[in-house]
């Protein structure tokens, strides 16, 4: 437990951030030119460090494996971004912000970490408006809001159904404007495959430029991981198909601790798995569940004839329909946070009451319809209707959609302190791909105000406390041992995946793993599955090794190859997300352990003995992992249970 | 201001100027011509062509003109290579993308238009100006005037030459079709409301000068 | 009505067979050349990119190199997917990408013709996958609004009219994909640079830098080989965003107000 230092400064809460900063370690101009930085990921999180601390003149080198940096996956958020301006004066505040993500993420996060992202958040929006985001406006020509899941006051910044488009076009707009400057370098179609560690600090990176296979060393005198979560080792996820934790599965390896693992969010509105085939899963914003009704038949067996195709949703009368969000949680209805509205649609359907395939509810418009006017729900929802027809193929104005949850975000990730660094010293996480703010469960719109606020407001501060200690380190050569032992290892697992030449495709053996971490370590968990998950991770381990099948070689572009060094990754993060949801023996936000539910289903927290944050230190192939607990101590607000019922 | 004439958008700039200017001269030579068909005799063609002939004003405008068809060519041609140059493999499959039918035409009718250009100064412009084979008529006021008229005439007598003519002009008509409204979204007018009213123009200005043009020919070939 | 909305929820469409002819190029020097393959039973459902992995899955499992194409977010956003489809950028759809054509879109015993962006600033990496670092090149020319982090004013204190604003955002939903490129017959960028330019010159924010950032973002589309806009319109009419030709216009005019008023 002495390893684990959050750094978190003395002093009353809205203090901490301003004394941090004046108290904390700068460096000069002068100095920072001579100060090398490597960032891999260019998400938003990822763009605007880079971006910001290639403004204030450091020398940066930034990563991605898209072909363009403003490809990666922030661009699919859709809803919004969180600020405590309160413009609308319905007594938002920074306080309130603060409290609702606690209180959101049911009581799993850092007060100090996430009291700070509460407090920059104004100036993200002051700062993408700055940039030119063509934020939705009302007629006076100030910006509008609209409201999400989990607060009661409108604070949620808009770029119509594509704010995370906008925001990481901004971002990425700034990152251009360094790169031309020369200030940062950047690398395309670029991938991570190592962290390099010199006397216990990250000293650089080893990558494999995937065009031409080549794998080429980077030296730096810190490196910051923004490489996004691991969602998509379930295979169907909302994930981009290139999302990957392979980054921060290697620092793990060299060091780093893992927290909270077994924290995922599924969002509970996706459209339904519908064939094998599938590749991935599409969200539709949560902002449908505003006018939106969830229900499934009361019937059994009028859910059966609609399975079999005899009957469809128009054919149930109106009191044979079960809307068991609003029955259940009377005073938040069908707005219930994310991870209450998956498990009860995961309830229904383990039931037997799904439609569809089995594994799908309805969402219906048809009276938001009658209320409103099909003109008002094509305005509010125009493009997301749309974007339900095209896939499905269904008109959502005439039958009701069908949804059923998703993996969508991993609230785990690497452990950091209050600097974002993590327990190997110059090694930073930042964005999704650390674990810091949103506890055991994210609110809608905090992921965008969590990357842009680690990225343009916290690490370019932070980080100099930590450089300002490297000024008189010169530049880190990468003729060093540590980078050629990094180097031989990576040439080395390549090799060993190029001449399995096994019988079974990436995708396949992928796709296999995926299904049983969804049934496993998915929306419900419990002991015997958690143990058989780990049983069986580690038999597919040993398939993947020994069967997988690579066509082409390791020289030039090879697709295959990319996805089975993650997928490789994958698996053993599967165990450890396993291993993390069969220690914590409560439930809490999107971890649910089926054992601690009260009497009517609902999750059930044990403060007492896991107030805790579990952060994971890897101890080598096959052994199991150290756990450190990381206290969480509220000072300042009071614990209490989530209800959504009154 | 350099970039006027050497970046795409100023070239496109250069094309689009020239071709407003050639689509103004087209109407006026077409009111000119259209009396052949309109009076009886060729007397008001004839006054009409002489004074085009011979007005100073007019005169420098015809430098004018003529620079303006080359620059609109010139400037046209170096745009097409460059085009040419920015694809250098093409596609396997055609495209099929939903666009204005003329506009991928513009190449193919301009080549056309520069056909008949050759043709047309050749019969009338150059006899007129430079061979001195056409005869001179006296009005009853004593003014002496070149007999264009009647050579227009004895030329549209000949069946080939109105087909030829008629097929030419289509391709001119064309390539206004598209070329109107593409010089005003070049000078950058383009909108919600003026901008229907434009192409609605463009139609009805291709289709008004090609039929005018056309009706010329025809009208002589088969009621002179 | 009834009746409709009972077939669409239950009838299960009839799976599908095609032929594809697919460009393959091993790498940027390599001559390429179209392979033709035989796809059976794919489903209506399935998207365009979902049958070409059923197609590479068949071709792993025959040990031949799987089809090269660029996707990642396969929900239309990314831009990163981008097919000429049987003569059509994002094949036979309107306002979508590759990732969200679906099959039914197709008929049974279709011949598909897959091939890759053409244009000489999009040169082919391998197979169906270009280079599209031009746009990027593009962007860093002026594609942005210098401001540093920090310091800037509060958010509402720069109002913006609601249209202006609804404007700026329909040209920011630009993804950068190249269909515009691929699709248009001289391979000209004007509605990827004028998405860009029309968004800034629609905000107060784009006002300071406005002449500089559309000449120099004009000479960088000029310097790296891309086509001339001729006004066809084939951009607008296979753009996933559906960005509209009116942004090209006001790209023209920002040009001559930069240079005209210099």
């Amino acid at each position: 437990m002495i390893r684990l230092n959050a750094k978190i400064p003395e002093g009353p809460l809205a203090d901490k951030w301003t004394r941090y900063k004046a108290t904390q370690k700068l460096v000069n101009p002068a100095n920072k030119r001579k100060l090398d930085i490597i960032i891999v990921g260019t998400g938003l999180a990822g763009a605007s460090a880079a971006a910001s601390l290639g403004e204030l003149g450091f020398n940066v080198s930034a990563f991605c494996y898209q072909d363009s940096p403003r490809r990666a996956h922030s661009i699919a958020a859709q809803g919004g971004i969180n600020a405590a301006k309160n413009y609308r004066n319905d007594g938002d505040s920074v306080y309130r912000l603060f409290y609702d993500t606690i209180k959101g993420g049911d009581y799993r996060s850092r007060e100090a970490n996430v009291y700070r992202l509460a407090e920059v958040s104004n100036a993200i929006i002051d700062q993408c408006v700055a940039q030119g985001v063509p934020f939705a406006r009302e007629y006076g020509g100030l910006l509008d809001n609209r409201s999400f899941g989990g607060a009661q006051v409108s604070r949620t910044f808009y770029a119509r159904g594509q704010t995370g488009q906008q925001l990481l076009l901004g971002a990425y707009g700034a990152l251009s404007r360094q790169i031309a400057k020369g200030t940062v370098k950047m690398f395309t179609r670029s991938e991570m495959l190592d962290l390099v560690i010199v006397d216990g600090k990250a000293r650089g990176i080893i990558t494999r430029n995937l065009v031409t296979g080549e794998i080429t060393r980077h030296a730096a005198h810190a490196v910051v991981l923004a490489t996004g979560g691991y969602g998509n080792a379930f295979f169907l996820s909302t994930n981009a198909m290139g999302s990957n934790g392979s980054a921060i599965w290697q620092a793990y390896k060299k060091g780093a601790f893992f927290a909270n693992p077994a924290f995922v969010q599924i969002h509970p509105t996706c459209i339904p798995v519908h064939g094998d085939y599938q590749s991935k899963l599409t969200l539709m914003s949560e902002s449908l569940r505003n006018d939106g009704r969830i229900w499934v038949p009361k019937k059994k067996e009028d859910a059966e004839a609609i399975r079999a195709g005899k009957l469809s949703s128009v054919d149930i009368p109106e009191e044979d329909r079960d809307y068991y969000l609003e029955r259940r949680y009377p005073a938040f209805g069908n707005l219930v946070p994310r991870d209450v509205a998956s498990r009860a649609a995961k309830e229904r359907c383990d039931a037997g009451y799904g439609v569809g395939t089995g594994l799908a509810v309805y969402l219906d418009f048809t009276d938001a319809i009658n209320r409103l006017g099909k003109n008002v729900i094509e305005e509010r929802y125009g493009n997301l209707f749309q974007m339900y027809e095209k896939i499905t193929d269904e008109n959502p104005y005439k039958t009701p959609m069908m949804i059923y949850p998703a993996i969508h975000y991993t609230m785990g990730g690497i452990w950091v302190d209050y600097e974002l660094m993590t327990t190997i010293p110059g090694l930073f996480a930042i964005g999704e791909a650390n674990f810091s703010d949103h506890g055991a469960n994210r609110l809608g719109a905090s992921a965008l105000m969590q990357g842009l606020a680690d990225g343009y407001f916290v690490l370019p501060y932070t980080i100099q406390n930590y450089l300002a200690g490297e000024i008189m380190t010169p530049r880190i050569s990468t003729s060093l041992q540590e980078f050629q032992d990094a180097e031989n290892a990576i040439s080395e697992r390549i090799s060993r995946l190029m001449s399995i030449k096994g019988k079974r495709t990436v995708d396949q053996i992928h796709r296999e793993f995926g299904m049983k971490l969804w049934d496993l370590v998915g929306m419900g968990r419990n002991k015997d599955g958690l143990q058989q998950a780990l049983t069986s991770f580690k038999d597919m381990k040993d398939e993947f090794w020994g069967n997988i099948r690579i066509p082409g070689d390791a020289a030039g572009m090879n697709p295959e190859l990319e996805k089975a060094g993650r997928v490789a990754d994958f698996i053993e993060l599967g165990e450890l997300m396993a291993l993390d949801a069969l220690n914590r023996e409560e439930s809490c936000g999107g971890h649910f352990r089926e054992e601690h539910q009260t009497p009517e289903g609902e999750a059930m927290r044990h403060d007492g003995k896991f107030m805790y944050v579990s952060a994971w230190e890897y101890q080598g192939k096959d052994k199991e992992p150290i756990l450190h607990k990381e206290n969480i101590d509220y000072e300042f607000i009071k614990v209490q249970v989530r209800n959504y019922k009154i | 201001m350099s970039n006027i004439f050497t970046s795409s958008i100023g070239k496109k700039l250069m094309m689009s100027l020239a071709g407003l200017f050639l689509l103004a001269f087209l109407l006026l030579h077409l009111a000119i011509n259209i009396t052949l068909i309109l009076y009886k005799d060729t007397e008001t063609f004839n006054r009409a062509a002489t004074f085009m002939g011979t007005n100073p004003v007019i005169k420098v405008m015809e430098v004018i003109l003529f620079g303006g068809f080359l620059l609109h060519m010139v400037y046209g041609a170096v745009l097409q290579v460059g085009n040419l140059m920015a694809r250098p493999k093409g596609y396997k499959k055609a495209n099929y993308s939903q666009t204005s039918f003329f506009s991928k035409y513009m190449l193919h009718t301009a080549l056309i238009i520069t056909i008949f250009l050759v043709l047309h100064l050749f019969d009338f412009w150059v006899k007129n100006k430079f061979l001195g084979s056409v005869h001179e008529i006296t009005y009853a006021d004593g003014e002496t005037y070149h007999n264009l008229g009647a050579l227009v005439l004895e030329r549209f007598k000949i069946g080939w030459v109105v087909v030829v003519y008629v097929v030419l002009l289509l391709g001119l008509g064309f390539h206004l079709h598209h070329g109107f409204q593409s010089a005003f979204q070049t000078l950058g007018i383009n909108h919600k409301s003026y901008t229907p009213v434009i192409k609605t123009l463009g139609v009805l200005y291709s289709v008004v000068v090609t039929t005018g043009y056309i009706s010329i020919p025809v009208y002589i070939y088969f009621f002179k | 009505m009834s009746l409709l909305r009972y077939r669409s929820e239950i009838i299960k469409f009839k799976e599908m067979n095609f032929t594809l002819k697919i460009w393959r190029q091993e790498n940027a020097r390599a001559k390429g050349r179209f392979e033709t393959y035989q796809l059976q039973d794919i489903s209506p459902d399935c998207s365009f990119l979902e049958m070409l992995d059923i197609l590479n899955q068949q071709l792993i499992d025959k040990f031949e190199k799987p089809v090269c194409f660029d996707h990642d977010c396969r929900e239309g956003i990314c831009g990163a997917c981008g097919l000429y489809i049987n003569g059509r950028p994002h094949g036979p759809d309107k306002g979508i990408t590759t990732c969200q054509l679906h099959m039914r879109k197709f008929k049974d015993g279709d011949t598909i013709v897959v091939e890759p962006w053409r244009a000489k600033p999009f040169p082919v990496i391998k197979d169906l996958v270009v280079d599209r670092s031009a746009f990027d090149k593009i962007i860093q020319a002026g594609g942005f609004i210098s401001v540093n982090t920090g310091g800037v004013p509060d958010a509402n204190t720069i109002p913006v009219p609601r249209k202006n604003a609804d404007i700026a955002m329909d040209a920011a939903a630009c993804i950068g994909c190249g269909a515009c490129v691929a699709a248009c017959k001289n391979a000209s960028a004007m509605l990827f640079v004028a998405a860009k330019v029309s968004q800034f010159a629609m905000l107060p924010q784009g006002q300071v830098e406005a002449k500089e950032r559309v000449l120099k973002m004009v000479q960088k589309m000029d310097e790296l080989g891309f086509g001339n806009c001729t006004n066809t319109g084939a951009c607008e009419a296979e753009c996933p965003k559906e960005i509209s030709l009116s942004h090209i216009a006001r790209m023209n005019r920002e040009y001559f107000s930069a240079t005209f008023n210099a």
